[in-house]
């Protein structure tokens, strides 16, 4: 087997050196009624091209050679080579958890550089070393504020990712947490009479996103002022992170969950990408995740740690913050490269090339007759139109145009079955936007 | 450090000094000798109620956390915020400036139960005994 | 430089300040292509409030000061690509560069979780197929892929468990942890609304069967052990510990995280196991990236099925594939989006590469380590006798006598070349060192780590100041934790905003 560094002389020898007959003896501790007699039943072995080959099979099975127009919280954005060049380095790839401080500097000044340019893009205090994703992010946040108030009664805008907002009920169900929803108005953002008149001093959070499910940017101001009225926090989830190269930052909230996935993931079906979360520097100690911090070495010399670690699991066990252990430092890398590289011109232009492309495409779409924009709110590369007729029926005539439609917000929210939430991004080409348009009106000049 | 006379101690390591009704809680110089460096404290704020025996607040230094025990009922009428910028004087003055809360007794006469100064370091050698057999 | 170093020599390595110590206004590093849509004027298409003037203090430099200034930071890390990395518990094991690759391919790497799954039968095969080697290599009847790491596999295990019981009429209050188990395990039970109830290990760090006898009541939901354990020892009693909590109504939670020994082997299904967490990313190799990502699927007896968290993988009339977003007696989702997909694609493409071969690899882990134990035995304090099987446990008593304790220890080994292994765990060994080499390493790398070790023992006993003030060739030396913990500074501020606090003292 190539992956393993043995020939069979050198393992006899190593077994007459621990003094063993066979490498049976090594297993005795198991009984051997319980010991397999038998080779597990799985396919291989393979050799690396036939590995490849597998999953070059596997592809051609996907989507590729279609146009999408999802986002609804993954985004297709450049990526440079540049960044997977970095993050394939064995040096970051193959190393472990920055314990042994000495000899993970590399990992630890990155992390000590993702945390300052998180901090700087949600203008907040601090950000931790990230965590699984955006949705356990918004979860853990929410955690943070049931700690930091006291309280257990959460107030959740429905215009929060549907797939966030069920992960946080996962997690709140047996921790004694009540979730409550807030509507949203004809114009796509959170009803904040409504959650004026549902806020009471029980409350320990107020949940928005921006750009929330729908596109819709939301006004921060009113909100976290509902919010401090009774003492609640305000938790801000952030699904596209590009949006904040342009649109105001959360700055009047007190814990931000961002998802990082927009600063060089690929959408890789789903995962793995990156959260994170931020927030004043006095809520730090209540902060799940990892930390990295700046001290200096015994000659005076700068250097990075991991600190604040009695938070964390394996010192505080059954006390600790959260039960997370690792970060997703690799996703972080390859967000704190991309970052670096975009810079602060680029991101800014990167987020103005998103804007510009998607209010092309809702010009196009709004020239087919029947078709409207369902909220009037500001969006940033996302927005919500209403068709004449289901979505599910507009995008299965997209497919057979190797379009990849808008997502169907019916499953989610009923009474939006003919409602469609469209992404456009910086990759997506003019004319392919107008090949979209194209089709929908096509597919919605189909009879019925 | 010698274990002033004047006060009592809990077998979780807290001293408990008592003039009137009023007490001032602190840890004890083994504890903070086992901890190592202390970087934080938490405290309860004023008004809030300890009870004998529960934990009222944690002391932590880089790798451990431990919990702070109150030796007697009552309710904390002030607390050490010099600690939360300087919780090295934990290590430095643990019996004087490193006192923790300052605390309304329910009833004072309880802590006769506790330890006195000799008592106490009889304790604290016996365990040393224990652990390095 | 000491002969007895054989693994390393010095070398020079470049100095690399903060990337926004470099930043210069007008520097770029990346150029989009110029829009091809007309441009549209921020401030009216958002509304001026909602507008912002770029994002102060990001970094402005060049491509190839990028690419320095990271190239720089990671030659400043040590990683498996370099050399044995024996942390105990955490499997460091060799990351194949072709999972790299193929999780990197067009229509893998590229594909939308929310597009239509006719569009992505190519995904869902790979799932399947992870799922059925993983049940195979288990023994297990029902699997999750779902948990983005091994804590959030424990957390869905619990969870399951907790519906399981709930259904019955009743969650029950309690979960039993033995003393020597991984502290995610309580933290964990904490989350799944449970009591954590610590159990001592008996004098052979094994489960004490009587007093476990006595500690189950009707009242107890389930037993979460790792086996081995984090002793490296395997737990002869699992199948009469699976008895004692079935007879009560309670389930066992086995810890994956020790896999390794086991895969090919012997299989928790059918050792009595009713629910367990693998950590992708120790016995099937992904990277651990410096700390993430991981995958923590968790696989299942038939009682726990139906409650899986949504979306559950089903095969349709033809072979169809498809998720089910909905399930009426789920425990609900753990993750958005399914799972995290790049690692299960690198998992899979592991086991094909081993094929059922995968049991030598675990034959060659267990040999590496009992080498280990028996050249290091002796030398340094065994404080359990048990078999070892994947890794070995010593204690630092033996050094300690000399005032050499086992952080120091692993800080001298940094400068023999090898990264150190896990210190100070587990709790129920008092400065305990935690040697897990894997089968990646070969009878040389081991012997060179059995040579540094002894020489390290040979030091501690005649000159230990070089042990207790190692290491002495990184390029930072012993950090000062307790600053760092006392004045946190998390982040860079531009030197106008900093405290004297920050800067006094730090030079490059």
């Amino acid at each position: 087997m190539r992956y393993l560094p043995k020939s069979p002389v050198e393992r006899q020898e190593m077994l007459a050196a621990i003094g063993a007959k066979s490498i049976d003896e090594l297993f005795s501790s198991i009984p051997a009624k319980y010991r397999l007699r038998e080779a597990l039943k799985i396919p291989g072995p393979y050799s690396e091209a036939e590995i490849i080959q597998y999953f070059k099979e596997r592809a051609a099975e996907n989507a590729a050679g279609y146009t999408s127009f999802l986002g609804a919280g993954v985004y297709n954005h450049q990526r440079s080579v540049v960044t997977e060049t970095i993050i394939q380095r064995g040096e970051f790839l193959t190393s472990y958890t920055p314990y042994q401080a000495e000899i993970s500097q590399g990992t630890l000044q990155a992390i000590f550089e993702f945390q300052t340019l998180m901090c700087q893009l949600t203008c907040q205090d601090v950000a931790n070393a990230s965590m699984y994703d955006g949705s356990t992010a918004t979860t853990e946040a929410v955690l943070m504020a049931e700690r930091l108030t006291g309280r257990r009664r959460v107030l959740v805008a429905r215009s929060v990712h549907p797939e966030y907002r069920e992960v946080l009920k996962t997690y709140a169900k047996n921790s004694g947490l009540r979730i409550e929803e807030v509507p949203f108005t004809a114009s796509g953002t959170v009803d904040v009479k409504a959650l004026q008149s549902a806020l009471k001093d029980d409350a320990a959070a107020v949940v928005a996103q921006s750009p929330n499910f729908f596109g819709a940017i939301e006004s921060y101001a009113p909100l976290a002022e509902a919010a401090h009225k009774v003492g609640a926090m305000l938790v801000v989830a952030i699904a596209e992170g590009v949006s904040l190269g342009l649109l105001s930052p959360p700055a009047e909230a007190d814990i931000v969950a961002l998802e990082a996935q927009s600063f060089g993931l690929p959408p890789s079906y789903g995962g793995p990408f990156a959260g994170v979360i931020a927030a004043r520097e006095k809520y730090v100690r209540q902060m799940p995740g990892r930390l990295a911090g700046q001290t200096t070495d015994i000659d005076g010399h700068r250097g990075f740690v991991l600190t604040l670690a009695t938070r964390e699991q394996h010192i505080r066990r059954e006390k600790a913050t959260s039960n997370i252990c690792t970060n997703q430092a690799l996703c972080a890398l390859a967000a704190t490269v991309h970052l670096t590289l975009l810079g602060k011109e680029g991101l800014r232009e990167m987020a103005e090339q998103n804007l510009s492309k998607a209010q092309f495409a809702l010009g196009e779409l709004l020239k087919i007759p029947g078709v409207r924009r369902a909220f009037d709110a500001p969006f940033f590369n996302e927005f919500t139109v209403e068709f004449p007729r289901s979505v599910k029926i507009v995008n299965s005539h997209l497919m057979r145009e190797k379009i990849v439609g808008p997502l169907a917000l019916g499953t989610a929210y009923p009474e939006l079955t003919k409602n469609a939430l469209v992404c456009v991004t910086e990759t997506t080409p003019r004319a392919e936007i107008e090949r979209f348009a194209g089709a929908v009106k096509r597919a919605l000049e189909q009879p019925v | 450090m010698a274990y002033p006379k004047s006060y009592r101690y809990t077998k979780e390591h807290e001293w408990i000094e008592v003039k009137g009704d009023l007490a001032t809680i602190g840890i004890t110089d083994h504890a903070q000798h086992e901890l190592g460096d202390v970087v934080f404290v938490e405290l309860p704020k004023p008004g809030a109620k300890i009870e004998a025996g529960k934990s009222f607040g944690t002391v932590e230094s880089v790798k451990a956390v431990s919990e702070i025990y109150a030796p007697a009922s009552g309710e904390v009428i002030e607390t050490n915020g010099e600690l939360q910028n300087k919780p090295e004087t934990i290590n430095n003055d643990p019996h004087g400036a490193a006192w923790l809360i300052k605390v309304r007794l329910t009833n004072a006469a309880a802590i006769r139960d506790l330890m006195d100064a000799p008592a106490y370091e009889a304790y604290i050698a016996e365990k040393g005994k224990e652990t390095s057999a | 430089m000491n002969d007895n170093i054989k693994k390393a020599k010095r070398h020079v390595n470049q100095n690399e300040g903060l990337i926004f110590e470099k930043s210069s206004p007008g520097k770029r590093a990346f150029e989009l292509p110029p829009l091809d849509v007309p441009k549209a004027e921020p401030s009216n298409a958002l509304g001026a409030h909602h507008r912002r003037e770029g994002v102060e203090g990001f970094p402005e430099v060049s491509e190839i000061e990028v690419i320095r200034h990271f190239t720089r930071l990671s030659t400043w890390n040590h990683a498996i690509d370099l050399g044995m990395y024996p942390l105990g518990s955490c499997t460091m094991k060799y990351n194949p560069r072709v999972n790299e690759f193929v999780a990197r391919l067009e229509g893998i790497a590229t594909e939308h979780p929310y597009q239509p799954q006719e569009l992505s039968q190519g995904c869902l095969k790979i799932l399947r197929l992870l799922e059925k080697c993983l049940l195979e290599i288990t023994g297990m009847d029902a699997i999750t892929l779902q948990p983005a790491a091994g804590a959030q596999g424990e957390l869905t295990g619990l969870l399951l468990i907790r519906a399981y019981l709930q259904k019955q009429g009743n969650p029950r209050k309690r979960v039993l942890i033995p003393d020597s188990a991984h502290g995610t395990n309580p933290a964990t039970a904490v989350i799944a609304g449970y009591e954590v109830e610590n159990i001592k290990s008996n004098e052979h760090g094994q489960m004490d069967i009587e007093n476990l006898q006595k500690l189950v009541t009707e009242d107890v939901a389930a037993l979460m052990i790792t086996n081995p354990s984090t002793l490296g020892i395997y737990e002869q009693n699992l199948p009469e510990i699976a008895q004692i909590l079935h007879a009560k109504g309670a389930l066992l939670y086995m810890d994956g995280a020790n896999m390794n020994a086991l895969a090919g082997i012997t299989r928790p299904g059918d050792l009595g196991a009713d629910v367990m967490h693998l950590n992708l990313h120790k016995t099937f190799s992904t990277p651990h990236g410096g700390g993430g990502p991981g995958a923590g699927p968790v696989a299942m007896k038939k009682v726990l099925e139906r409650f899986r968290p949504v979306p559950i993988l089903v095969e349709k009339e033809g072979g169809r594939l498809a998720l089910e977003p909905v399930r009426p007696d789920s425990i609900g989702r753990v993750k958005a989006f399914s799972s995290n997909f790049g690692v299960l694609v690198r998992a899979l493409a592991y086991i094909l590469a081993y094929g059922p071969g995968v049991r030598q690899a675990t034959e060659d882990a267990v040999l590496n380590a009992n080498y280990i134990r028996r050249h290091l035995e002796g030398v340094y304090d065994l404080p359990y006798s048990l078999p070892s099987m994947h890794e070995v446990v010593f204690s630092d008593a033996l050094q300690k006598k000399n005032g050499v304790n086992t952080m120091d220890i692993a800080k001298r080994l940094i400068d023999y070349g090898f990264h150190p292994y896990t210190t100070a765990f587990p709790l129920i060994v008092p400065g305990a060192l935690m040697i897990e080499p894997t089968e990646s390493e070969s009878r040389e790398e081991c012997d060179l780590f059995i040579g540094a070790m002894k020489a390290i023992a040979d030091e501690a006993a005649r000159q230990p100041e070089i042990v207790k003030t190692a290491p002495h060739t990184t390029r930072v030396r012993r950090l000062d934790e307790v600053g760092a913990a006392r004045k946190p500074v998390l982040r860079w501020k531009p030197a106008a905003q900093r405290s004297t606090a920050q800067t006094s003292g730090a030079r490059d």
